[in-house]
């Protein structure tokens, strides 16, 4: 049962290693929810904030995702454009419980929006 | 076992009563003792019936390393020394707080005044069917460990399920012991809880380099047997014969005791910082506890909490405030060292060494100029000075440029400038140690001309082979030229020193066969690259190692992944396949339906001679193939670095110009080369007379029918910069026109530079060149043709098909979906 601040969306094996799933919103845009090569689970807006690219699609490297639009380097951590370009995705706090991967509600409907 | 000091009527001193025999509880009373030795009477509950041991020793004495009166503790003589009373054998299983009483399974009831839980944790056991039978154990304690050797000297079979720290010893232990070991692991990382993917990988070549085999990504489906264990059988089917199944995939804080006491649990028993419970008359400490949200599974944050305990018991508090850990597997003549966080991320810097003919990976993860986490593999002679450093939080930033180097470079009579650490190295001093090659001779070489970091490596070969040698050459060469060192040729990406030719040279020279295995033996400086060099290096593999190789997906773009071109708005366009050109109206009618059942807003004829279908969810992808599938038609490849499209014109057949049946070449050509990755994008065109229809003189590959036979042409491309074809030759038959195809496309596809279009490359290697190997040597176009063949009886599998099927369906389905209104609801 998912309490009312986080949503439960699926196990963290359900995400591939380096790669990424979406959390479909009614109503709103997908959210990205990464996983890198060290384990570490991240949750963004699913949309680049160049050109609205969808990161889920891109590389996943170190703690960066490489947008397939235009190759923007995002951070997985902060949604900050790395290197010389400017611009920041909303993140979305996750955690983790027993294996289950724990999206935070208002910040997902904050972003979606 | 029991020894219990008569107690005397004149004791009133408080009771402090103990669950649990093992480091924790021991250590807290030791510590209690050491402040203040007279202040409590003792009485201390053990589940196992023996004295106080080394739990994290138990892995030297299943190897055969240590006995186990050498990891013993404290004897029966410090019990009887201290005063203490010890009940082995007979654990607490009831706590009554209101009476402040505690009950054994034996009966015997004990009133305390203090109480101390220090019941450790419990291995987890995966719920598989099979996981009671006789020969399913876990390694926790001595019984584990007799039960293992009992095994053992039975020989046979063993499986252990965990490549965790745990697991790995145990392995390591029964091997070491004779049996026939298998590892298994759910995840695609050995202990990915310590190390990183590239320590990882050293790890998993070392153990089965020592005859253990190790299966990573492998899900227990069941252990089988009739009355006792026969075997493993995993998700996908494998069965694996054991005799034994070790289960270490995790240990979970003991806290059923604590629960039922009714004491505040959350994942172990919640404590505050003098390791006070709920109950202030309760106390906890080690693996069963959890403070400020964390919870240990290691051994040294239990030495901080015993000391904050003790001075809690004696009223001179100081507090516990969580510890930062390392590990170290005990795994003899495997070095392998963690700490701290190694996952990078924002403002993290990694410094990487990697040391190939050592068999050595360190990373040291800095962040603000502070340590923050270290991996290190094969050399970690430095682990406890960096783990210091960490702890310490000191400002390492002076020491930053020879920081990898370890404490003996980094603080060596102050040379923190890597230059004048190089300058101070006298002239005979080794530089490559690959090709022994000194100080005086790199410099003399860059005397006499070699004013670039590719000539060096040229003429005296320092830094040529394993590349770990490069910052020093450069130095060298800075030193010698200042400012006239010449730029070398590019480099793949800022991962690597090697340009792309060095890389797929080595990949060749040396076998290599993963990702993975190139960054280590190349000496990657991050650790698991970047969106440049990744897509490369599978590629590498990929053509190298034809039908062994596992593709990458992750190393993939994502129009290589989805198997179709991503729109800007998100969604993708789909090309199914048009042999040459040509269609029917079945293709027709399947194109036409998908369009209006998927509603896709756009369609639209290429210039390759295809339908691209445009607006096609993620989602909808698979069953969009289906039906193209169904109807005949296999993926276009529109989306690759492959071969694209074979455009043709009508041809002989119909055209009054037309001298050959240049329709049907393009067909047999298309049905030869689909499937095939390519370095870049690869277009092939067959005009049926030098009137060009096809436009073949702007493809990579052009054939221009004549009535004497076929000219060849290549390296032609339309784009930014228009590029029209070089001749290549004129051949006689259709046969001899797709012979030099394929040898081109496999010189192509073997030679040229990932995302190197072959006009690029052919002005880059000289059309003479392409010419000598394709049309001048017959015995090496032969061989180029026949590598492309055998490639291609692996990549034509219309990857459309296999997706439409279910394969890989987490790259289309969304992991969940989220609706507020229902929510609500």
């Amino acid at each position: 049962m998912t309490t009312p601040e986080w949503l439960d969306i699926g196990w963290v094996d359900q995400i591939p290693v380096r790669g990424s799933r979406t959390v479909q919103v009614e109503g709103g845009d997908d959210i990205a929810v990464f996983r890198t090569a060290e384990g570490k689970i991240f949750a963004l807006l699913d949309r680049c904030p160049h050109k609205h690219g969808r990161l889920s699609q891109g590389i996943v490297h170190g703690g960066a995702v490489a947008c397939p639009l235009h190759n923007w380097r995002i951070s997985l951590s902060t949604g900050e454009a790395l290197g010389e370009d400017k611009g920041c995705t909303p993140t979305v706090p996750v955690k983790i419980d027993a294996g289950r991967v724990l999206i935070c509600r208002a910040s997902t409907l904050k972003a979606a929006a | 076992m029991e020894h219990r000091p008569i107690k005397t009527d004149a004791d009133t001193r408080d009771h402090l009563v103990v669950i649990g025999n093992g480091m924790a509880g021991c250590r807290a009373v030791e510590e209690l003792l050491a402040r203040d030795p007279a202040r409590y009477r003792v009485t201390i509950f053990g589940a196992e019936p023996r004295v106080n041991y080394n739990r994290i020793m138990l892995s030297p004495v299943l190897a055969g390393e240590k006995s186990f009166d050498d990891i013993v503790i404290n004897d029966a003589d410090w019990y009887a020394a201290n005063g203490i009373a010890l009940v082995a054998g007979d654990p607490v299983v009831a706590i009554d707080r209101a009476a402040r009483t505690v009950t054994t399974r034996g009966g015997a009831t004990e009133s305390y005044d203090r109480l101390l839980i220090a019941t450790g944790s419990d291995p987890f056991i995966i719920p598989v069917p099979g996981k009671d039978l006789p020969g399913v154990i876990a390694f926790r304690d001595m019984d584990d460990v007799d039960t293992m050797l009992a095994a053992a000297d039975a020989g046979g079979d063993a499986v252990v399920i965990g490549g965790g720290l745990l697991g790995l010893e145990a392995a390591h232990g029964l091997s070491l012991r004779g049996m026939k070991v298998t590892v298994i692991h759910l995840m695609p990382t050995l202990m990915e809880r310590q190390l990183d993917e590239a320590a990882g990988w050293l790890l998993k070549q070392a153990l089965e380099g020592r005859g253990q085999t190790i299966l990573t990504g492998a899900d227990t489906a069941e252990i089988v047997g009739d009355g006792k264990v026969e075997g493993v059988k995993l998700k996908d089917g494998t069965l694996i014969p054991a005799s034994l199944v070790v289960m270490a995939v995790g240990i979970r804080p003991s806290v059923a005791l604590a629960r039922d006491a009714g004491l505040a649990v959350g994942r172990g028993i919640q404590v505050d910082d003098h390791m006070v419970t709920s109950d202030p008359h309760v106390l906890a400490v080690g693996e069963c506890v959890e403070h400020d949200g964390q919870v240990y599974g290691l051994v040294a944050p239990l030495w901080d909490m015993c000391r904050s305990l003790a001075d809690g018991l004696v009223e001179q508090p100081t507090g516990y405030r969580g510890s930062v850990t390392s590990t170290k597997l005990k795994v003899s003549g495997i070095d392998v060292f963690s700490a701290g966080d190694f996952s990078g991320g924002d403002g993290c810097e990694d410094i990487v060494l990697r040391d190939a003919s050592r068999g050595v990976y360190k990373r040291v993860i800095v962040k603000d100029d502070r340590i923050v986490g270290a991996v290190l593999y094969g050399d970690t002679a430095d682990g406890s000075w960096y783990f210091d450093l960490l702890k310490k939080q000191e400002d390492v930033s002076d020491l930053r440029d020879l920081l990898i180097f370890g404490q003996s470079f980094a603080s060596g009579g102050g040379a923190a400038d890597p230059k004048a650490a190089v300058a101070a190295l006298s002239d005979d001093a080794e530089i490559c140690g690959c090709n022994g090659v000194t100080k005086g001779q790199v410099v003399s070489c860059i005397a006499k001309g070699a004013h670039s970091l590719d000539a060096v490596r040229g003429t005296c070969k320092a830094s040529a082979s394993c590349g770990s040698c490069t910052g020093l050459v450069e130095n060298l060469l800075a030193l010698t030229l200042g400012d006239d060192v010449q730029a070398g040729p590019k480099t793949m990406c800022k991962c690597t020193s090697f340009g792309h030719d060095d890389v797929r040279r080595e990949i060749v020279a040396q076998a290599m066969r993963s990702i993975p295995e190139v960054m280590q033996k190349l000496h990657w400086t991050t650790p698991d690259g970047c969106s440049s060099c990744r897509p490369a290096l599978n590629y590498y593999l990929l053509c190298a190692l034809p039908g062994e190789y596992v593709d990458d997906q992750q190393s993939r773009f994502v129009n290589e992944r989805m198997h179709a071109n991503i729109q800007k708005d998100g969604t993708y366009s789909v090309v199914p396949r048009m042999w040459g050109g040509l269609t029917n109206p079945t293709e027709l009618r399947a194109i036409a339906d998908v369009v209006e059942k998927f509603n896709a807003p756009m369609v639209k004829v290429t210039g390759g001679q295809r339908l691209d279908i445009f607006g096609i969810k993620k989602e909808d992808l698979p069953a969009v193939w289906a039906d193209l599938n169904a109807a005949g038609m296999v993926s276009g490849h529109a989306y690759g670095k492959s071969l694209r499209t074979v455009k043709t014109c009508v041809g002989s057949e119909w055209c009054r110009f037309g001298t050959q049946d240049s329709t049907g070449l393009g067909v047999k050509i298309e049905r030869m080369s689909w499937g095939s990755w390519m370095p870049h994008k690869f277009k092939i065109a067959v005009s049926g007379c030098p009137r060009n229809c096809a436009e073949a003189t702007i493809k990579d590959f052009g054939i221009v029918c004549v009535d004497s036979g076929y000219e060849l042409h290549v390296g032609g491309n339309g784009g930014i910069h228009v590029r029209a074809t070089d001749l290549l030759c004129k051949v006689a038959t259709e046969q001899e026109a797709m012979d030099h195809c394929a040898a081109f496309i496999q010189l192509y596809r073997e030679e040229a530079r990932y995302l190197e279009r072959t006009a690029p490359w052919i002005e880059r290697v000289g059309v003479d060149y392409v010419k000598a190997r394709i049309v001048d040597d017959a015995a090496g176009r032969e061989a180029l043709r026949a590598r492309f063949l055998v490639s291609q009886s692996f990549s034509q599998d219309d990857p459309w098909a296999q997706r439409a099927e279910g394969a890989e369906a987490e790259h289309h389905a969304p992991m969940a979906r989220f609706i507020p209104q229902e929510e609500l609801a």
